[in-house]
């Protein structure tokens, strides 16, 4: 239980120490970064481009070991279709951005 | 309000975040989804999970908070006024919830797992999001930020 909570907070802080690092804690560096036909700041792409490296090379390995270090499973989404529920929400998620400054 | 290209950093910041979605895989066995670890606090579903979802979610601020005054990147933040941010709130909120996840469980967590849901939920979100932020400052001119 200790354990396995020690290893959330090191994923919180991580991944907070992570969002003020790369200045994706600034609404305005993610508005830079979809603004791509004005002044466009891909700072974006590099914050996601080694976070996937990371992410997808650290999985393997755990994974291949089978079980997580301090749970008895891996809590993985188990949903496959690609749902008009899915491309609507993203969709909606996308609206958002941080623009809408002066209204 | 233009800012800097910070390839560096980024990828730096990227590391921690990778880093960070191993790590909860690791230990708990848990997929770091901002999105859904908050919205399930708010559910205010006091069970096992209610503890290491608040851990995480605190942490997160904490580490954020704590690197802030160390990182370039995270000076002169512009934000939004107050209406702007509850309207991209509600969108964030309504929206991850409908497609269960954001740019870290889908974008992050998701792709690293080859789900092809989240190969869908990312172009769809980021296509949309570029359009919008289009339309709303070359065609509307609003929003133009600062």
């Amino acid at each position: 239980m200790i354990m396995r909570l020690l290893f959330t907070g090191l994923s919180g802080l991580l991944f907070g120490i992570g969002l003020a690092v790369s200045g994706m804690v600034n609404p305005m560096k993610i508005l830079t970064f979809l603004d791509i036909t004005g002044s466009w700041d891909p700072t974006l792409i590099f914050v996601m481009g080694s976070g996937l490296v990371v992410a997808t090379i650290g999985y393997r390995l755990v994974f291949a070991r089978g079980r997580p270090l301090f749970a008895d499973r891996f809590y993985l989404p188990t949903a496959t279709d690609i749902d008009a529920r899915l491309v609507i929400g993203s969709a909606i998620f996308g609206l958002r951005n941080p623009g809408y400054t002066n209204i | 309000m233009p800012t800097l290209f910070t390839p560096g950093a980024g990828l730096l910041g990227g590391v921690l975040i990778g880093l960070a979605a191993v790590v909860l895989m690791a230990g708990p066995g848990r997929i770091a989804g901002c999105s859904g670890i908050f919205r399930s606090l708010l559910t205010l579903k006091l069970d096992d999970n209610f503890v290491w979802r608040a851990v995480f979610i605190i942490a997160l601020m904490l580490g954020a908070l704590v690197a802030a005054p160390f990182a370039r990147n995270a000076q002169n933040l512009g934000f939004n006024s107050l209406l702007a941010t509850a309207i991209g709130g509600l969108l964030v909120g309504f929206g991850t919830a409908l497609a269960h996840g954001c740019t870290s469980g889908h974008g992050i967590c998701g792709l690293a797992r080859f789900s092809s849901r989240s190969l869908v939920a990312v172009i769809t979100f980021m296509a949309v999001a570029i359009v919008t932020v289009f339309v709303m400052r070359h065609v509307l001119h609003i929003g133009t930020g600062g």
